[in-house]
């Protein structure tokens, strides 16, 4: 590996994996959420005061920027398997589109849900 | 029969002879069912972002109500299950990748399948409570 000039590409396969994983830990917070749901007042109680906690905030925005990358990251490969971007700049751009529209797609998605009252 | 023991002379292509031989035995079959899934989360992502900003600030008793309407149900069903199908065929790639001991390996793609299908059948069974309104 240590002969790779590293690249952005290269890096961004690793977040592709990374935040991939981390989507697969954060998927246990959703089946709480609608266990709790299913299961009463009490439980749901519990995870709106875990998700309206700091630390629940941090990881909830973590999840949904990993979400929105991963997503994103994703379409990038569909991309390639229909055998398109191949050209060094096309590479750049649609790595660069991942990392710059997964960061804003989050904050766009957070001034909504801020907007509408789930901040509260 | 494996690849190892086919005949020099044989009618079977190439092709035949590789066919469900990777690393998971079974040949492209995941490839696909990972672009399928992942196509379709990334189709149902739009309606499950406005599902989950409907249900911010609300209680339990306004939450379910949500959650109970049919198409938020169906459309949440849909994410869930190609969600499970895909991590689990996403983890298996990464398990087999990085993970060279054969006994440990199993093991964990063993776990993988556990998580994935309790992920697929807890939320599935929370879903359908909720619907059924008991």
């Amino acid at each position: 590996m240590q002969v790779y000039r590293w690249t952005l590409t290269m890096a961004l396969s690793i977040v592709h994996r990374a935040t991939g994983i981390a989507l697969y830990v954060g998927t246990l917070l959703l089946v709480w959420w609608l266990i709790a749901a299913a299961s009463g007042p009490a439980a749901y109680a519990h995870v709106q005061a875990f998700t309206g906690s700091i630390i629940g905030r941090l990881i909830v925005f973590g999840y949904t920027w990993a979400l929105m990358h991963h997503m994103l990251s994703g379409i990038r490969h569909f991309v390639w398997d229909l055998g398109y971007g191949f050209k060094a700049n096309e590479r750049e751009a649609l790595t660069w589109g991942a990392l710059i529209g997964g960061i804003a797609l989050t904050v766009l998605i957070w001034i909504i849900a801020y907007a509408i009252g789930g901040g509260r | 029969m494996s690849a190892t023991d086919t005949p020099k002379r044989s009618m079977r292509t190439p092709l035949g002879r590789v066919r469900n031989l990777g690393a998971a035995h079974s040949g492209t079959s995941d490839f696909w069912r990972q672009r399928i899934t992942g196509v379709a989360m990334t189709l149902l992502m739009i309606p499950v972002l406005v599902i989950i900003m409907m249900l911010l600030g609300r209680n339990q008793v306004g939450a379910a109500q949500i959650l109970s309407s049919i198409p938020v149900a169906v459309i949440l069903l849909l994410f869930i299950l190609a969600c499970a199908w895909h991590m689990k065929i996403g983890m298996q790639v990464v398990i087999e990748d990085y993970v060279h001991n054969e006994k440990l390996k199993l093991s964990a793609i063993m776990l993988n399948n556990f998580f994935s299908v309790a992920v697929a059948l807890a939320s599935t069974y929370a879903i359908l409570k909720l619907s059924s309104g008991v």
